[in-house]
């Protein structure tokens, strides 16, 4: 089991600075530089004087190794377009997108799981039917869209909730730290909806996949044969069984939680690191966009080693293989 | 004469099948006893209906696409099953009857230890707390000749044989000492030499228990050395029920006459029997479309017009008593005509 971790660290490391590697080079290779020369807003003598303070007038080859060398002592550069150091851009997006992600997997994965358990039970019935047709509506929505559509609705016509931002900048400060929190979720109620509700449908359709599968198997015919409860056979016998595949969907959907949603963070102004990497990728902020991706690809190899851990915990059969090698 | 046990009448159990067109009708008025302590060996081949009859018992019948029949009748312990409330059924389920599947390979479930698993049925039966339940599963590993009992709680199914896997079935039915046990196949998807030791094991364990078992199989050879009465079974319908040792003798019925010469034997050699295995023509109709008349006829050496234009009811064989063994075949009432093609 050490071993296996061990190896797996190794190829996680291994996987980031790859990744690290060709962010580098193809953000360098964009046509288009840091200060803008092509639109000419600043005159060529500062621009040059600019890129000399930055050291972007140097071989590529040395800014990498030198951006290599920096990283490997925790430094990840200076924005040149935020005026700030990277880490301290980003540890003011990540809790936003935290929040956020979060909120929006909890909605994901409780309703997508509970509506997928509801459904297989019901397979085929009149429920079944028009929730997965709802579900299919809403799993063939574009996020951003259904975003818009839910503040015109219930922020514009009916002034429920705010039209975007993440707290009320002159309110907030002002109150108490309580009625602070309860801002920022009336804030956070309508994007985290929007993710929630569109990953919602697709869960649910994987959820009620992998619950019917399991429901027709031998050991839940066995399980009734018991004389359990419909209760305690489903979401105990069944559900247990049905909760494996559903370990590889949440693997793939971590990563999420510090990446961030590009399109709805910007439809409610949310200041997340979907908005800040986008925003690096237009300014060619290249310290700010290679931290982006060094998060992301952090976050993917982390969540493929959780799911693996997981699965592990989870189904017995993989526990002793694991085991033995 | 003692009250059964178990009393099975006119069951009809029926499917509807994919397209919706057609209904399977895959039990189809069956009617049997079973008494207190004794072995009853349901017998027929693959699609003629045991399975189907021993889930409708417990009702584990998936509706849909399967449907009892109103008017079908279940009697266990003096109360019809088919209309308990779920749980009144539930109070039965793997505490007054219960199952045995036949293939233990799926049957357990794969990610709860085979501790948890016969243990489940104690507590929520018996009220026993999870230590006493605990310690009740190790008795009944113990019981069903399982080597380190208190280590192979712990084990998961998949760290298990299938002969091991299938004793664990039987110590998980057999943990509230049920009145009946329904075995389906237990043995078919085993090695033979693990077949007898578990036909042994549930034989030792009806004696010491003193339970009812009703033995579902297709091999004529398990029933001979385990069953005190026979139910052979053919197209949804009962065809002839006997004592063991009578339906061996003198099975009355073509189709159980058939399966019996069917059954390789030692003592005559195949040369002998015109150097061939016998095997019954044609093949089980299917369960949408039974022939009119005698279900059988189709496949019968004996059949003559009657059997294809009316049914025959289960006709008792003479010189015994009443219900002791009876026959669905027109050659009861026209024995002549059995000699004649012999």
């Amino acid at each position: 089991m050490t071993a296996w971790l061990v190896r797996r660290l190794a190829a996680a490391i291994a996987i980031v600075l790859a990744v690290v590697t060709i962010t580098f080079f193809l953000i360098h290779l964009a046509p288009g530089s840091p200060c803008g020369e092509s639109e000419r807003q600043l005159s060529p003598e500062v621009c040059r004087r600019l890129r000399a303070q930055f050291g972007y007038d140097r071989p590529l080859a040395v800014q990498y190794v030198k951006y290599l060398w920096a990283l490997s002592h925790g430094d990840l550069g200076e924005s040149f377009a935020l005026h700030r150091p990277v880490a301290d851009a980003l540890a003011d997006a990540i809790p936003n997108t935290l929040t956020l992600a979060g909120a929006a997997l909890l909605i994901d994965f409780v309703l997508g799981l509970a509506l997928g358990v509801y459904q297989a039970v019901r397979a085929r019935r009149f429920g079944d039917v028009v929730l997965g047709n709802v579900g299919l509506l809403f799993n063939s929505m574009p996020t951003f869209w259904l975003g818009l559509i839910l503040l015109l609705v219930f922020s514009y016509w009916r002034r429920w909730f705010p039209l975007g931002g993440m707290s009320d900048p002159v309110l907030c400060p002002t109150l108490s730290t309580l009625r602070c929190v309860a801002d920022r979720a009336w804030h956070l109620t309508l994007p985290a909806l929007t993710l929630g509700l569109v990953g919602a449908a697709g869960t649910a359709r994987y959820q009620r996949a992998a619950m019917l599968e399991v429901m027709a198997q031998d050991y839940v015919r066995t399980a009734r044969a018991k004389g359990l409860r419909e209760r305690r056979v489903v979401l105990v016998h069944a559900l247990r069984n049905a909760l494996l595949p559903f370990i590889t969907l949440f693997g793939l959907a971590f990563p999420f939680l510090l990446t961030g949603a590009v399109l709805v963070e910007t439809v409610f102004a949310w200041s997340g690191m979907g908005r800040l990497s986008v925003t690096a990728i237009f300014q060619r902020d290249y310290p700010v966009v290679t931290a982006s991706a060094l998060v992301a690809s952090g976050m993917v190899v982390l969540g493929n080693l959780l799911a693996d851990v997981l699965y592990a915990v989870a189904d017995p059969r993989i526990r002793v293989r694991s085991e033995v090698t | 004469m003692t009250e059964p046990l178990l009393r099975v009448r006119d069951l009809k159990t029926y499917f509807v099948t994919e397209q919706g067109s057609g209904t399977a009708r895959a039990v189809d008025g069956v009617s049997l006893d079973l008494f207190p302590g004794e072995t009853l060996g349901l017998v027929g081949e693959s699609g003629c209906g045991k399975t189907v009859t021993s889930l409708s018992i417990l009702r584990l019948i998936p509706e849909p696409p399967g449907h009892i029949r109103p008017g079908s009748f279940i009697e266990f312990e003096g109360r019809n099953l088919l209309t308990l409330a779920p749980k009144e059924l539930r109070a039965i389920r793997g505490n007054r009857i219960a199952m045995v599947f036949q293939e233990p390979m799926t049957s357990l479930n794969p990610v709860f230890t085979v501790g948890d698993q016969i243990a489940e049925a104690a507590i929520v039966h018996q009220g026993l707390s999870r230590n006493a339940a605990r310690a009740r599963a190790v008795e009944m590993l113990t019981l069903v000749g399982i080597p380190d009992p208190q280590e192979r709680v712990d084990h998961y199914p998949h760290q298990m044989s299938g002969g091991m896997r299938q004793r664990v079935m039987i110590a998980m039915a057999l943990v509230c000492h049920p009145k009946l046990l329904i075995a389906d196949e237990p043995t078919t998807a085993l090695d033979v030499t693990i077949q007898a030791q578990i036909l042994e094991l549930l034989d030792r364990l009806q004696r010491e228990l003193g339970m009812a078992v009703m033995l579902i199989t297709h091999d004529l050879g398990v029933v001979a050395g385990t069953a005190d009465r026979v139910v052979v079974m053919y197209a949804g319908q009962v065809v002839e029920q006997a004592p063991t040792t009578t339906l061996f003798a003198r099975p009355l019925h073509p189709y159980t006459e058939g399966l019996l010469a069917s059954v390789p034997r030692l003592d005559t050699r195949v040369s002998q029997v015109r150097g061939r295995l016998h095997s019954i023509p044609g093949q089980v109709p299917a369960a949408t479309a039974w022939p009119t008349g005698c279900r059988f006829h189709p496949r019968c050496p004996y059949a003559w017009d009657r059997c294809a234009s009316e049914e025959p009811p289960l006709l008792d064989a003479p010189g015994g008593e009443a219900g002791a063994h009876t026959v669905r075949c027109w050659l009861l009432t026209e024995p002549q005509r059995r000699e004649r093609r012999a």
